[in-house]
């Protein structure tokens, strides 16, 4: 069945089966793939979108249920060649081994940050806790998100950040 | 795994909702945010032929609070109950309780009904329903009807809900200001399904407790209220006598099963503990 929503600002039309998930939608149909599919079935957090400004899990999400949403996907953070507070605290904090859950923990950042910009180690433990990492022992990914916080504050005062 | 084939669709009331299930008998299903179904789907655990998709039904989002309590519609989310401040004094164990639920993102999508309907024992909301007396508005094709929490949850993930209906929204009596209340549950990584956990609240008279309800989840095939351990409570001061006597009673009570996560032996110490930390914030 057709489907249309906004994707990264840009509006799409896509022809879906009604199982076809959201991720699948994005990577397969989309060629968006910066979005990573690991366990599919709601527990990795690797496929982390942010939909009408919160992150979800686009593997527990139909993309017919996206139908007039707006989707931010990891793609969409980055505006230009620079790197985003967030990839750049990643890269300063080496917060990030393989790099297969780091969209998901990125896009799960931004929806928290954007929202929370003070938010403590605490509180970004426990929303971290939705994004399985097998290889950093997640003490350098909260290191990397505490240190992107300077960046939102600004943003959120209207400053460019 | 990939869901497996079905149907969509998505009508615009509760009514179209209800003739779509009832146009499939036994082979139609309703979605909300689909954080339990569709991973029931994913593997294989259901493949129904028809999704009835609700998130069109306005009516099922709303939050009303009143003298005659709380009115959650099916469809509001855990993220909606967080961010409804007012809950903060209309149902602060709702609040506290739901502060439980899942992960992050999760919160931002699953829904009040969608756990009604799921009924997993170690569920947060199903427990608060039973402790608190709640009541499940429904709608099928043959009309509306309300049914007690009590008699909605018969066994794992098995519900009174027939398979034309929808539930429409869970109504929370009243909580008076003054009230005495605890929330605590265990699980190894926060988010994740309660080992075990246990609501408590009371109303107090002359310096002691009245009116207790103790309910308790991931301890049993369904959420429960320990009649045994709300006479412990009733007419005694919450002291650490009493509080000791209900720990005692709430692990003499339930009736906990081996599974992969927790021996039944380990389960009934935690419920105790569970019930007396609960009790310990209650009375603080």
């Amino acid at each position: 069945m057709p489907v249309e929503f906004e994707v990264n600002g840009r509006k799409v039309e896509v022809e879906v089966e009604p199982r076809l998930t959201l991720a699948d939608c994005l990577r397969h149909h989309l060629r968006l793939t910066g979005t990573h599919v690991g366990c599919e079935h709601g527990v990795c957090g690797a496929c982390t979108v942010i939909v009408d400004g919160a992150a979800v899990r686009s593997c527990l999400m139909l993309a017919v249920q996206a139908d007039g949403a707006k989707v931010v996907t990891v793609e969409g953070l980055s505006r230009d060649d620079a790197l985003t507070p967030l990839q750049a605290a990643f890269r300063r904090h080496h917060a990030l081994q393989c790099g297969f859950c780091t969209p998901g923990m990125i896009t799960t950042a931004h929806a928290l940050l954007s929202e929370e910009p003070d938010a403590d180690a605490d509180r970004v433990r426990e929303v971290l806790s939705g994004n399985l990492c097998r290889c950093t022992g997640y003490i350098s990914i909260v290191e990397a998100v505490l240190d992107a916080r300077s960046a939102y504050r600004k943003r959120q005062e209207g400053a460019p950040a | 795994m990939k869901l497996p084939p079905f149907e969509y669709a998505c009508p615009a009331s509760v009514a179209e909702a209800v003739a779509l299930l009832a146009s499939r008998p036994g082979e139609a299903k309703p979605i909300a945010g689909g954080q339990s179904l569709v991973p029931m789907l994913a593997f294989r655990l259901a493949a129904p032929a028809l999704l009835v998709d609700l998130r069109k039904l306005a009516d099922l989002r709303k939050i009303a609070i009143g003298a005659d309590g709380v009115r959650l519609g099916a469809t509001v989310r855990w993220r909606d109950i967080q961010d409804e401040a007012a809950l903060g004094t209309a149902h602060p164990l709702l609040k506290a309780a739901i502060a439980h639920v899942a992960h992050y993102q999760v919160r931002n999508r699953g829904t009040v009904g969608g756990s009604l309907a799921h009924a997993d024992p170690a569920a947060e909301m199903p427990g608060i329903a039973v402790t608190c007396e709640a009541e499940i508005a429904v709608a099928g094709p043959s009309g509306a009807r309300n049914i007690r929490a009590t008699d909605f949850f018969l066994g794992p993930l098995t519900t009174a809900l027939a398979l034309d209906e929808i539930i429409v929204e869970v109504r929370l009596p009243a909580w008076p200001a003054r009230r005495r209340w605890g929330f605590h549950e265990f699980a190894r990584r926060r988010g994740d399904f309660a080992m075990a956990g246990a609501a408590v609240f009371y109303d107090e008279a002359d310096g002691k407790a009245a009116n207790a309800h103790v309910g308790v989840i991931g301890v049993g095939d369904r959420p429960q209220r320990l009649a045994a351990v709300e006479a412990v409570l009733n007419g005694q001061p919450v002291d650490a006598a009493t509080i000791a006597r209900a720990e005692q009673a709430a692990s003499a009570t339930v009736e906990p099963q081996d599974d992969i996560h927790a021996s039944a032996a380990y389960r009934r110490a935690l419920v105790g503990t569970m019930v007396e930390r609960a009790l310990k914030a209650a009375s603080a």
